[in-house]
């Protein structure tokens, strides 16, 4: 189903039906350009930062670690290495603060301030002379996640199977979550090594089509990718979509480009299309042609209660402290932090945890943004059910879930809901839907493992 | 007029009394025998449906008594006397079971534990907290005290206290295991009610870092270790535990120089107050960095 084409001086704007439309909050930090913040004294690097299994340390306590070098390697197919982002001592491989609440193992470096902190130039790496298996290789020891936020194993994404092809390769600069402009600032100003990466992935899994596909919102960005591609002269489409959220979920777009929808506990590879972050694609490029694994990311700094929102380029395992003093510190009393978007991100109460690989945003807000609401009967007016991308009906597993009626909400769908919040979002009664389907979910995760143990 | 409710009455009539040859014949031909000593030990039964004996419910377990494949002690919500009954009605053995109970691995309530944030939103259970950046506590393993585990006790045996930490009582506890499928933190345990020797704290965290973030955490001294009998306790990730297959071994002296009281002797409930000579958090000193140290140390 293809809804709402629209045409603006970008071209034809495609999306997807349902969704919502919350408030921006762009303006606020889209024209500032990418600083970088200075190094600290100590970094924090948690082994879990991906979804799949920790990697594992390969230094000892009071060893010596170069900038870039690998300090821990992947175990499995699903894990990918870690790098040292600094000069610097292995001071602890012990529990640390996890973005997620837990304590998990990490490795803390403290800083050598004597260091340049340069990164040692490497031959570049011809992609074009590799073979697949040792480009999927190469992207897993570089450590590269979906920079999205989810931190996907990249390489595990690009393995296709023998009987998968790829139709089309799509670069998601959506963005749709508000206040977040760090894809945006990353297509602005490396529209280039954007290219290049892209052109390295499209090397070895052979689309038919490559796209590039941008919310309308971004119409300088757009103007700037189609400069380049007509200057590189490489098949590359660079498609407007329209403003609303979530227009960046996979899902939703491949919904929007190809008019398919993805079938329940299917993957996007399924209908034939690969997604893949702009930042990844960055962070491939500068990985063959200058040896820099993913040691450094853009995070978006932003919110009504931060005195100077900017985007930052941060070395992985800045503590957010120092990069929120960076940008001139909270203004407010009581503030309420997230990381991520403040549709999907995770609400922080500590502000020690290190910038993570997927950390795409650090958000700032006070009381007014985030209200603390009082919840209403639900009035069956609809609004979820218009609201929700993936066609659920929020408003009958809400019921359900107040019931603790786990079971019927499986039979319902509920493990389809990638947790987007724009049910919660747009209820007028408040009540805690996507909240309530991410416990029921966790439930049923819990129950089906037991049930596996138990067999 | 009269004709037509005749005809319709007898067709009525005629098609019952067919049914009800084909019932009686049925009913004789194709019978199956039941134990009738199955109906008389389920009524015997509490009729809980509580699973806590491994079985679907409590005819389930009625006819595997009857078999003898378990032993009626096995129920653990019958009382002894109930019990007694049955073996006494089916002529076997009652079997005598250990008794198991819930115990909490946490004693870190609203005053021992280091609270970072305040938890604001609409969905007031702990599952609700816990995926919210794992709720507002410093020890992302604590209790997050807002009752899941009372509410989904069907035995009315787990109350909260005044500290926001759920208490068993161990006389209502049937073992169930409800308790512990809802904790999002995992924290509750079967064990037997004949084990006193218990560690209250599932921080993974050693020493000061783990006193930091709460003021009864283990902090993994081995002092516990050192005065029990050999093998009782052990120290196993930073957190001690003690076996229950050696509880016949456990004596009070284990818990006698423990320096936070993460190690208790439990008879009766938890968290009992004669036993809560605990200081709250924030009346120990902070512990100081190491930089702090050196600079002390030079002025």
């Amino acid at each position: 189903m293809r809804a709402g084409q629209q045409t603006t001086d970008i071209g034809s704007v495609l999306t997807f039906p349902h969704g919502v439309h919350p408030p921006e909050y762009k303006e606020l930090s889209c024209t500032r350009p990418i600083e970088r913040v200075p190094f600290v004294d100590e970094y924090t690097l948690p082994l879990g930062q991906h979804i799949g299994a920790p990697s594992r340390p390969v230094v000892r306590v009071g060893q010596v670690v170069r900038r870039g070098e690998l300090i821990a390697e992947p175990v499995g197919f699903v894990s990918v290495g870690l790098h040292s982002p600094v000069d610097g001592t292995v001071t602890a491989i012990e529990l640390v603060d996890h973005q997620n609440g837990q304590l998990v193992e990490g490795i803390r470096i403290r800083t050598d301030r004597f260091s340049p902190q340069v990164f040692p130039p490497r031959e570049a790496i011809n992609p074009s002379t590799l073979t697949r298996d040792e480009l999927i290789r190469g992207i897993q020891m570089a450590g590269i996640v979906g920079m999205g936020g989810a931190a996907f194993p990249a390489h595990v994404k690009f393995s296709l199977k023998p009987d998968q092809s790829v139709r089309i390769l799509m670069l998601n600069g959506c963005e749709c979550e508000p206040f977040l402009t760090c894809d945006h600032r990353v297509m602005l100003e490396q529209a280039e090594a954007l290219l290049d990466g892209t052109m390295i992935l499209a090397g070895f899994l052979h689309p038919e089509r490559i796209a590039i596909a941008v919310e309308a919102n971004k119409a300088d960005a757009i103007k700037v990718l189609r400069q380049e591609v007509a200057r590189q002269g490489i098949p590359v489409e660079v498609i407007p979509l329209e403003v609303k959220y979530p227009q960046g979920a996979e899902k939703m777009m491949i919904s929007a480009i190809l008019g398919e929808e993805v079938p329940s506990g299917k993957l996007p590879i399924d209908v034939g299309a690969m997604v893949s972050n702009v930042g990844t694609a960055v962070a491939i490029s500068e990985y063959f042609r200058t040896g820099k694994p993913l040691m450094e990311r853009v995070v978006t700094v932003s919110g009504t209660a931060l005195a100077r929102p900017t985007n930052v380029l941060v070395p992985i395992g800045t503590p957010m402290q120092a990069v929120v003093d960076f940008c001139g510190g909270i203004t407010h009393p009581e503030p309420r932090i997230l990381l991520g978007g403040p549709m999907m991100g995770m609400v922080q109460k500590n502000l020690d945890v290190p910038v993570m690989k997927g950390t795409s945003g650090i958000l700032v807000l006070t009381d007014r943004e985030v209200v603390d609401p009082v919840t209403y009967s639900c009035i069956r007016c609809g609004r979820c059910v218009d609201a929700c991308p993936i066609f659920l009906n929020p408003a009958r597993l809400g019921l359900l879930a107040r019931k603790g009626l786990w079971l019927e909400m499986e039979e319902q769908h509920v493990m389809d809901c990638f947790e987007c919040g724009s049910c919660s979002f747009i209820c007028p009664s408040a009540i805690p839907l996507v909240q309530s389907f991410r416990v029921a979910k966790g439930l049923l995760r819990e129950k089906k493992i037991r049930e596996q143990t138990n067999q | 007029m009269m004709q037509e409710y005749i005809i319709g009455l007898s067709i009525l009539v005629g098609l019952g009394l067919f049914f009800a040859v084909i019932l009686a014949v049925a009913s004789v031909k194709l019978k199956v025998f039941e134990d009738p000593r199955i109906d008389a030990v389920e009524d015997m039964l509490p009729h809980a449906n509580c699973g806590a004996c491994g079985q679907p419910g409590c005819r389930a377990f009625a006819e595997l008594v009857i078999k003898g494949e378990v032993k009626p002690g096995k129920c653990t919500v019958s009382s002894p006397e109930a019990i007694e009954q049955i073996a006494g009605f089916l002529g076997i053995d009652a079997g005598a079971e250990e008794r198991i109970i819930a115990r909490l691995r946490c004693a870190g309530g609203k005053a021992e534990a280091h609270h970072l944030a305040e938890y604001h939103g609409t969905l007031s259970t702990c599952r609700g907290e816990a995926v919210v950046n794992g709720g507002p506590k410093a020890c992302s393993w604590g209790c997050l005290g807002l009752g899941d585990c009372m509410d989904v006790c069907e035995f009315d045996a787990i109350h909260m206290n005044e500290d926001g930490l759920p208490v068993v009582t161990p006389d209502r506890c049937v073992a169930c295991g409800d308790c512990v499928e809802i904790c999002p933190k995992g924290l509750f345990e079967l064990i037997p009610e004949s084990q006193h020797l218990y560690v209250q704290c599932k921080s993974e965290l050693e020493g000061d870092l783990a006193l930091n973030r709460c003021s009864v955490a283990c902090t993994a001294c081995g002092k516990c270790v050192a005065d029990a009998s050999p093998g009782l306790v052990e120290i196993d990730h930073h957190v001690a535990r003690v076996k229950t297959d050696l509880r016949h071994l456990e004596a009070r002296e284990a818990i006698r120089r423990c320096p936070t009281n993460a190690i208790v002797w439990l008879e009766g409930p938890q968290f009992a107050s004669p036993s809560r000579n605990r200081p709250a958090f924030g009346q120990i000193e902070p512990i100081r960095m190491e930089e702090d140290l050196e600079n002390h140390y030079w002025q």
